[in-house]
């Protein structure tokens, strides 16, 4: 774990709504989850109500591999341009999954100073609070 | 036409003839004005608005009561209302507001220039007024709490990790566009010296007076990795004003107009708030490519044609970013272009930002790079490009975007 946070700075919440309300609830049961569409089978991330490929409306959450790269970093290392609620330096990555979406997160177990675009990466869940579960990534053997 | 980097199709078929479009020579800007730019104007962002907005109409040679039209920032704290009541305006016509951000510079112009070639409008003002650096700043992170509602629900995926701040969410893809295509930290550093060379011409300028070598570059403090203190613009208390008419009336002025041979905006699919990050590509700007390839259509020119160019440059990497988008060089050659900075100085192939820049001159939303488009047209600004004739300017990046091409 080599992210710290500041103690009494609450971590922004996710926003749950209708469309995502899946994608959320299976991160908190430490799952990856992506919606899926059920007409032309189009993998989508974010979720959202509408397949932009094929206009189906019938989508399902199908789970990731959970596996994949580091595809872009940044480290925040200047305090008043990051999130107060954590300590600088910290990574934030965007993953692309094998599965073929990308998402954005932090790296779970790599110091800023060893992360690298192309770095094979895969899924952990951080249960931060009662009330949030994030999914983060750490490094991964091949 | 389907661009060899897939997610990049322009549509040629869905937009109107060209020989439709009414903007092109039948409007022109016709007049300028700002305040100070400071750390701490000591004033509201109305008196500053007010102040810019007399300052542009004294400058066209035209009295308050002319204006019968408005076009502001969807973000900026200023409204119609107030803007009206405080310069005694009788009454306007033709109001609306840009939205996403600094992407809602050019846009005015669009708008206003749309309300004039229409007949909607004679006589319509676009500005930008802000306490960016005395109030709250951009570049930070308190206040964001803010802007967790329903609509941006994209950044639910984004604040819970940290990922809470403009330069961050650039640095995202500066990270991709240095490893895509070998652009180097030097690279991006030559845009940031020259822009302040630029600033350093200009006594109005934030920065007059304080230049910088590429070794103070390296040498400025990591804000966001892979940017630095000089990869970033400034925050900036001010405003500008300009005043927009119809060709035919502009004659009748005070100053020479910037006629507007174009103004365009573009939105591409698959985006965010400065974070589109799922698309094919990242080390590119679609929407800025969008609204150059309509800026080239609606004006029949190219980038060959133009003589300078204000580039919006909140940070340094999406100046090479627009000269690929733009077409003043080719896609991944923007920071090579930009190397040892001679190609975007005076007597280069395109001087760029010749204010200072957002990097350098102030930061007031692309609204001060428009002004400095017009005073290259003009043949007053501070770095004069000898005998200009077509001037370039472009709206924020990595947001729905905008662009204008003036001619003298």
């Amino acid at each position: 774990m080599v992210m710290e946070y500041n103690p009494g700075i609450q971590l922004l919440r996710p926003l749950v709504d209708f469309d995502n309300q899946g994608y959320w609830d299976g991160i908190k049961q430490h799952k990856l989850i992506f919606q899926k569409c059920k007409y032309c089978g189009l993998l989508i991330h974010r979720p959202r109500p509408m397949c932009p490929r094929c206009n189906s409306m019938d989508m399902e959450w199908v789970p990731s591999m959970g596996k994949g790269t580091v595809y872009s970093w940044v480290n925040f290392v200047y305090a008043n341009a990051a999130y107060p609620g954590i300590k600088v330096p910290y990574l934030v990555v965007v993953v692309e999954m094998l599965d073929g979406v990308r998402i954005v997160s932090n790296m779970y177990d790599v110091p800023p100073d060893e992360i690298y675009v192309g770095m094979p990466v895969e899924v952990v869940f951080d249960d931060i609070a009662d009330d949030l579960t994030l999914p983060k990534f750490k490094r991964r053997e091949v | 036409m389907y661009d060899q980097y897939l997610a990049r199709r322009y549509r040629t078929t869905v937009r109107p003839r060209v020989e439709d479009y009414k903007i092109k020579d039948n409007v022109a800007i016709v007049g300028i004005g700002q305040t100070e730019f400071s750390k701490d104007s000591g004033r509201s962002e109305c008196q500053m608005a007010c102040e810019a907005i007399k300052a542009a109409v004294e400058d066209a040679g035209l009295n308050i009561e002319d204006i019968d039209g408005l076009v502001k920032y969807a973000m900026d704290y200023t409204d119609e209302m107030h803007i009206v009541s405080a310069l005694g305006i009788p009454d306007l016509n033709y109001f609306g507001e840009c939205g996403w951000g600094g992407g809602a510079s050019c846009a005015t112009i669009l708008h206003a220039a749309t309300a004039i070639a229409s007949g909607a409008a004679n006589y319509v003002v676009c500005y930008r007024a802000m306490n960016e650096r005395s109030g709250a700043r951009y570049g930070r992170a308190p206040g964001v709490e803010q802007i967790m509602i329903a609509p941006n629900d994209h950044y639910g995926y984004l604040m819970p990790f940290g990922l809470a701040t403009p330069p961050s969410w650039v640095a995202m893809f500066a990270t991709r566009y240095m490893y895509e295509f070998g652009a180097t930290v030097e690279q991006l550093g030559w845009v940031s010296v020259v822009c302040r060379e630029y600033a350093c011409m200009n006594p109005k300028a934030m920065f007059y007076g304080r230049p910088i070598t590429l070794q103070d570059y390296m040498e400025s403090r990591m804000i966001v990795e892979p940017l630095r203190l000089y990869d970033c613009c400034l925050d900036t208390d001010g405003a500008v004003a300009v005043i927009l008419t119809s060709a035919e009336r502009a004659k009748a002025l005070k100053q020479r107009p910037a006629y507007i041979l174009g103004a365009t905006q573009g939105i591409a699919t698959q985006g965010e708030m400065m974070t589109s990050y799922y698309r094919p590509m990242i080390s590119i700007l679609p929407e800025s490519w969008y609204a150059g390839q309509e800026l080239w259509r609606v004006t029949g020119l190219s980038p060959k044609d133009v003589d300078v160019a204000q580039l919006y440059d909140a940070f340094t990497p999406l100046i090479p970013m627009q000269l690929e988008e733009y077409g003043f060089c080719g896609v991944g050659e923007g920071a090579a272009f930009c190397e040892g900075g001679d190609r975007i100085r005076l007597g280069g192939e395109i001087p760029c930002n010749t204010s200072g820049g957002h990097l350098s001159e102030a930061y007031i939303h692309g609204m001060n790079l428009i002004a400095e488009a017009v005073r290259q047209i003009r043949g007053t600004s501070t770095a004069q490009v000898e005998d200009a004739e077509i001037s370039l300017v472009t709206g924020g990046l990595g947001v729905p975007t905008s662009a204008v091409l003036l001619r003298r």
